[in-house]
């Protein structure tokens, strides 16, 4: 089963929860845990794995022969991106603006374009413990994260648990990280802001046709008004984290919650067999 | 020889807008500070590659000057490419930096002013 851990609101505990359940339930199946949030990855602080295989992701970016070229402007006119301007008799290509369509070397009229890899992360794969790790890394001042969550995510395995870390918001690389997942788990606070995009990320659970369910983390006597909004709209709160200083304190000594608390242990269980209850019945 | 002047409407009167590549239009003049034509610039809305696309714009009208505010590293690159002559402006109408540039008073600039980004209007990113 594969299950993404999302928020909308960033800082809400998606790494808590993801790490969580991993340790809960590593130590009894094989659980595969995908790091998609590849702008700033940071299951490893928690899962201290050892990586041992490092692979680079690279997106196919246009390389202009200037023999062929005639300067007619089709590729510039073409793109959707804005990563190519025909200045004269000069062809100016931007890589990081590319997103890899090869939209301009299908239609150059002189077949003078050719497309050559261009890097834009690494995808790092290794352990921690029984837990099979994977984490995606985008290069800094490169933009564009779909690529290398897709790149990490054909490391998941039909046979295993996978748990999946995605990253904040509600834009494309969130909808790579949890797109073909069989439930998704939406970390939230009971504030105004974790409410509001709350909202969103169901929003994109929905369009995607992904089941979800939501964890209410730093719950305290607030949390009225998203338990209403999920009541309303009939999604499960499965999940309640206390506000805890000594919470906040194990995360920031970069401890995983069950390790220090491991009470947490059988609630992370039981919550992994409900998941798994409601994939089956469909819900 | 066509001027461009990035500006916040279409018109002499309009306030010179000091971003490039997110400005509102483009008003393009002739020698003599007589209005050609007003483009609005779609770049406004663009994802990325702003700056970039304005340029191109600007290519493909013909300009030989420009006059703004901010130009970003990647506009840079394509104006300078195509030798389209930029001239930095403080002044506040379209109308003003035409006569700046007559008079030989406007400053000519030789490389990009601001980080990418910043027509976001968050400040940009710094240098």
């Amino acid at each position: 089963m594969k299950v993404a851990v999302a928020s909308g609101k960033g800082g809400t505990g998606k790494t808590t929860v993801a790490v969580s359940l991993a340790l809960a339930l590593g130590g009894s199946v094989p659980i595969q845990f995908l790091d998609c949030d590849v702008e700033e990855p940071n299951g490893h602080l928690f899962l201290k794995p050892v990586y041992t295989r490092e692979e680079e992701v690279t997106l196919l970016v246009p390389e202009i022969d200037e023999n062929k070229c005639n300067y007619c402007g089709t590729c510039a006119k073409i793109c959707n991106f804005n990563a190519i301007a025909v200045a004269g008799r000069k062809v100016l290509v931007f890589p990081e603006l590319c997103h890899g369509c090869g939209a301009c070397s299908r239609f150059c009229p002189e077949g003078a374009i050719r497309e050559v890899p261009f890097r834009i992360g690494v995808v790092a794969s290794g352990r921690a413990g029984s837990i099979e790790m994977v984490e995606g890394r985008l290069d800094i001042g490169k933009p564009l994260a779909p690529p290398v969550i897709k790149a990490v995510k054909k490391h998941a395995q039909p046979d295993k648990d996978v748990i999946i870390d995605a990253p904040p918001g509600t834009s494309c690389p969130v909808v790579a990280a949890i797109n073909g997942s069989d439930f998704c788990l939406l970390v939230t606070e009971p504030t105004p802001f974790g409410l509001y995009d709350l909202k969103l990320a169901v929003e994109v659970t929905r369009e995607l046709g992904i089941p979800c369910g939501v964890i209410i983390n730093r719950s305290t006597s607030t949390d009225g008004d998203v338990e209403k909004y999920c009541y309303q709209e009939g999604i499960p709160v499965v999940l309640k984290i206390p506000f805890d200083q000594r919470y906040a304190a194990c995360y920031a000594q970069g401890h995983p919650l069950v390790l220090k608390f491991p009470e947490w242990i059988p609630a992370f269980k039981e919550l992994w067999q409900r998941i798994v209850g409601m994939v089956k019945k469909g819900v | 020889m066509k001027i461009a002047v990035t500006a916040q409407g279409p018109s002499l009167e309009a306030s010179v807008d000091p971003r490039f590549g997110r400005c509102s239009y483009f008003v393009i003049a002739g020698p003599d500070g007589e209005i050609i034509e007003a483009i609005p610039n779609d770049g406004v809305a663009a994802g990325g590659g702003a700056g970039i696309s304005a340029a191109q714009l600007l290519i493909n009208k013909g300009i030989e000057v420009l006059l703004t505010g901010q130009v970003g590293p990647n506009a840079m690159r394509v104006l300078q490419s195509a030798g389209i002559k930029i001239y930095q402006t403080a002044v506040s109408t379209v109308k003003a930096a035409l006569e700046e540039l007559k008079e030989g008073k406007a400053t000519p600039l030789s490389g990009a002013t601001v980080g990418p980004h910043f027509g976001w209007g968050r400040g940009g990113r710094q240098f």
